[in-house]
């Protein structure tokens, strides 16, 4: 007889109020009338809000529970609040973005929340199934939310293409968990963590190949190539929104499990991964850049933009430690920002039935948009390291790191990189003040919540990149929770 | 009064005024821009009778911590080097508005914001003290000329600006790398984790590193200024970019690189420096000579110029390398020379751009008639840019010849000739524009300088005359900082020097913290 966990809701309250909400909006759909369905929006950002408190309140607490496979640390929290921050953005672009499109559907809204919910519990598991567990919730919301516009074939294929490859990685990263518990005994990571430290002979090898596995797994899950071919695909296909979601939110969630399993639980053996890392690191910031350079379609740039950020991520990693740690942190929120902003002038470019992707269509957006124009302005040379904006004071943060930790070579690839990408991005804003085009845009002041978005993501943009040093910290004490 | 924090960020005022006016009404918007661009000069004057002469240290300085965690600080002060490019910055702003009066004509409200958004980040450059900031600025400053450029330039602008930002970030962000490799060897050893120059300064690299940490530094600066062979951007973004754009980047940005060489590259690792002086000076006696000889068969008058600036930046770069208190005083004040007769040589061009839409030599010929005045003014930039003697030229070209003589006498002796080639090319192209037949039927109906044209040359004609005539103010408080500037060097090298024979005798060659 198996006896019952303690639980602490304390512990469980954030994930608790967003499941309620999740659960409420799509109940609440029922009375819901129109094509926008904005009501549904504000219970989203409600409980989003309720949930950020909750999650503050318990900032100073560390609590684990549920037998150790979900704890409360500042680790988790930190990521917590960052998705709350990430799907209410997502939410309230997506607010005026619905009524534009195919997708008249009360369920996106509850999807949207239930995968943030997946995001949150793989961010504050520390047991591999719990993480697996999270990874599943917040992919299978993302799938059909990758196929919700229903009528449109590239969404369609999207979601499959998704699907399957999601499927995919999820085998790998099973198969990983399956050997790290043959080695091991065990699915905690703590428990790991310590039966790492006696593990030899065949064992050894059973760690080293479920070490492989999941690096396969996450791999996949933060486009880091070569695991990356889904993401084009995907992200051009999925409503813009929804895309969004997935570069920031589901990128941010694997990186979070990511970490904390390599980082922490594995640090004892970084020798083996570290190496393995280095050259993700590179392939994916080289692949990832120089692939954006041909790209046509903003969507499809911007999903190459992702990867090669995947890619300084990965160099944080590399870099390890507490430096390379809280570089990691800082920098997800700040790609956070820039990224949203970016799909959300996307969006604001969109009208229906005239998506307006191409970036030939953004010609001469500048001066006929002048705001559309400043914001993209700001989030395009964030993305490509100008100061003073978020991006560069994250490249700052990382490629500080990796000189500290010695790899000297790497921040040269890296900066060298961030070259590259000033082409792509720098491109967009010739086409937008440089070239003159006939795109008919629709006021942004005409779409509230949409304008919202826009300007808080300008906001923390740019006073990110001016004031870093408060959120720097946050982020340091957020990894350090780790130990 | 922290008075260098107004004066950099007194244009800011201007943007956000800018921000809020209507685009469509030209007039008060170029009002608005010009007499937002006055405060920062009339503060920089303030400054100027405020600084003192004797002291060779940083004056005026300011100090707040911005990101604590990593000792990064927003720290800024002025010295006798910085003083003077300072001051040519905010004095060539009010005048490149006033010029942009006249041949800006679209989008004149994003014009004027991104100029003094420029002048920001160019005015922080130099009065930085803390090598984060000083690369937030210099980062930043390539925005707004990129935008300047991009949208207001001729014909292949969009070529030219993208390679003007991507040749610069290239050195630029190796330089970061370089910086932070800098910053964490000093954490690593001192245990302070510190961007502060003053405290950089003191601290010494192992030479194996300072060659690669120099190199890295050096490119960055060597393109902005820009180096041969590293100058290719520079002629297409001239060319390309409207004429204040072209004064501005002639006047102050590029002097951003010498100006980094001398106060990042060489004090921060003068072992290596000094390893790599004859090379510079060969590069910048090359330069002088490839600079005149490509500017001499130029048909384009911009182009001319622009490559007159590859070739007259070889000599405050010549004088720099010989690193004495002759060269390096001759490289500060030739950099001021080169801001404003090139700054005027563009005016001069982009009035009769702005005039006739064409800068082909050829298409000119006995504009004396039509244009007296303008032909006066023109000459006189001309031969200010020559180095004939009462003008500015000449006394920044005199004082690096005098200093780098006896270090590089190899590369002065060539250097030199780029002045007998400057005469060439500068003259035949005023002959070729101002004197012959008047045969060219649409050069007939010009108009001459408008008052408001007048007005933007005086007060570089003006000082012109001064600087050449009575250089006596500029040096005399160039010079005590200088001096110690040198001195400092030399007491690097005597300690590196001495601390080299020791480890030769321990044979234990110090190499903790190089191999990163």
């Amino acid at each position: 007889m198996i006896a019952a966990p303690s639980i602490s809701f304390v512990a469980l309250l954030p994930m608790l109020i967003l499941t309620s909400t999740a659960l409420l909006a799509l109940v609440a759909d029922l009375w819901m009338e129109g094509p926008d369905r904005e009501g549904l929006g504000w219970i989203g950002l409600a409980g989003l809000v309720a949930t950020a408190i909750t999650a503050m309140t318990l900032w100073n607490t560390h609590i684990s529970t549920l037998s150790d496979t979900l704890v409360v640390d500042r680790y988790g929290l930190f990521f917590t609040l960052l998705f709350c921050v990430v799907s209410g953005l997502t939410l309230l672009m997506s607010m005026n973005y619905l009524e534009t499109t195919e997708i008249q559907t009360g369920d996106y809204y509850s999807l949207v929340l239930f995968s943030t919910l997946g995001m949150v519990l793989m961010a504050t598991a520390t047991d591999l199934i719990v993480i697996f567990l999270g990874l599943e919730v917040m992919s299978i919301a993302a799938y059909a939310l990758a196929g919700i516009a229903r009528s449109e074939l590239r969404s369609n294929e999207a979601a499959l293409k998704y699907f399957l490859l999601g499927a995919f990685a999820s085998g790998f990263l099973l198969f990983g968990i399956a050997l790290l518990y043959g080695a091991t005994g065990n699915t905690s990571l703590p428990q790991i963590a310590q039966r790492l430290t006696t593990v030899g002979g065949e064992q050894r090898l059973l760690v080293t190949a479920g070490m492989a596995l999941l690096l396969v797994g996450f791999g996949f899950k933060v486009a880091a190539v070569p695991f990356h071919v889904w993401a084009p695909d995907v992200y051009e296909g999925s409503p813009t929104s929804v895309t969004a979601l997935m570069a920031v939110g589901i990128k941010a969630a694997a990186f979070a499990a990511f970490a904390r399993v390599f980082m922490h639980t594995l640090i004892i053996f970084s020798a083996d991964w570290t190496g393995v890392l280095w050259v993700l690191a590179v392939l994916t910031m080289t692949v990832g850049n120089v692939t954006a350079l041909v790209q046509r379609n903003i969507k499809r740039m911007l999903a190459y933009s992702s990867i090669a950020h995947a890619g300084y991520l990965l160099v944080g990693m590399v870099a390890g430690g507490e430096a390379g740690g809280s570089a990691v942190l800082f920098y997800l929120i700040a790609y956070a920002f820039m990224t949203l902003g970016a799909f959300a002038v996307v969006i604001a470019l969109g009208r229906r039935g005239q998506p307006h992707e191409n970036l030939d269509d953004y010609a001469g957006v500048g001066f006929r948009s002048p705001f559309l124009g400043a914001a993209m302005a700001v989030f395009m040379l964030s993305l490509s390291g100008i100061p003073p904006l978020a991006g560069f004071v994250g490249k700052f943060y990382i490629f500080s790191a990796a000189v500290k930790s010695g790899y000297v070579g790497l921040a040269i690839i890296g900066v060298l990189n961030s070259v590259v990408s000033v082409y792509y991005y720098v491109g967009v804003l010739v086409r937008m003040y440089m070239t003159e085009g006939t795109t008919e845009v629709t006021a942004p002041s005409s779409r509230p919540y949409l304008f919202a978005t826009l300007l808080l993501t300008i906001s923390a943009t740019i006073l990110l990149g001016l004031f870093p040093s408060s959120l720097a910290e946050v982020a340091r004490q957020s990894f350090l929770a780790l130990n | 009064m922290p008075i260098l924090t107004f004066i950099v960020f007194a244009p800011l005022l201007g943007v956000i005024f800018l921000m809020m006016m209507p685009a469509d009404q030209a007039a008060p918007l170029r009002r608005a821009a010009f007499v937002f661009s006055l405060p920062s000069f009339v503060l920089s004057l303030l400054m100027l009778l405020a600084f003192d002469a004797a002291d060779p240290g940083y004056q005026m300085t300011a100090k707040a911590a911005w990101i604590p965690a990593f000792g990064i600080s927003y720290s800024v002060g002025i010295d006798g080097i910085s003083l003077f490019l300072v001051l040519l910055t905010t004095f060539l702003m009010p005048l490149v508005i006033l010029a942009g009066w006249g041949d800006v004509h679209k989008r004149i409200k994003e014009y004027m914001i991104l100029m003094l958004l420029l002048e920001t980040a160019m005015l922080g450059a130099f009065v930085a003290l803390d090598l984060f900031l000083f690369y937030v600025f210099w980062e930043a400053m390539l925005v707004p000329m990129y935008f300047l450029i991009g949208v207001w330039g001729g014909e292949r602008r969009i070529y030219a600006a993208i390679k003007m930002f991507l040749y610069t970030m290239v050195g630029s962000l190796l330089m970061l790398v370089a910086i932070l490799t800098l910053v964490w060897m000093h954490q690593a050893q001192k245990g302070a984790l510190t961007f502060d120059l003053q405290q950089l300064y003191d601290f010494s690299v192992p030479l194996a590193t300072q060659r690669w940490l120099f190199a890295a530094f050096a490119l960055a600066f060597a393109i902005k200024v820009p180096m041969f062979p590293l100058h290719t951007w520079l002629p297409d973004a001239h060319t390309e970019a409207p004429t204040g754009g072209s004064v501005i980047l002639a006047g102050v940005l590029l002097k951003m690189g010498t100006y980094g060489f001398l106060r990042f590259a060489i004090p921060l690792f003068p072992l290596a420096a000094h390893e790599a002086l004859p090379i510079i000076a060969a590069f910048a006696a090359v330069g002088i000579v490839y600079g005149a000889l490509v500017s001499m068969v130029q048909p384009d008058l911009k182009r001319l110029v622009a490559y007159s600036s590859v070739s007259h930046l070889g000599f405050v770069m010549l004088g720099m390398a010989a690193l004495n208190s002759e060269g390096v005083q001759g490289s500060i004040y030739q950099m001021l020379n080169h801001g404003l007769s090139t700054g005027a040589l563009f005016l001069c061009v982009g009035v009769i751009y702005e005039r006739r839409h064409t800068r082909l030599i050829k298409e000119f010929g006995g504009l004396w008639a039509p244009l007296p005045v303008y032909a006066a003014i023109f000459m006189v930039v001309m031969l200010s840019s020559v180095g004939l003697p009462g003008l500015n030229g000449f006394v920044g070209e005199f004082l690096i010849l005098l200093g780098s003589f006896g270090v590089h006498r190899a590369a002065t002796v060539v250097g030199v000739t780029g002045v007998i080639f400057g005469a060439v090319y500068l003259m035949w192209m005023y002959q070729r524009v101002m004197f012959g037949p008047l045969d060219n039927p649409k050069n007939r109906e010009l108009r001459d300088l408008s008052t408001r044209e007048i007005l933007v040359f005086v007060p570089i004609l003006v000082m012109l005359f001064v600087m050449g005539m009575y250089p006596r103010p500029f040096l005399s408080r160039m010079e005590p900082t200088v001096n110690a500037y040198l001195g400092r060097l030399q007491q690097k090298m005597a300690v590196a020097d001495s601390s080299v024979q020791l480890s030769a005798v321990s044979t234990q060659p110090e190499i903790a913290g190089g191999g990163q």
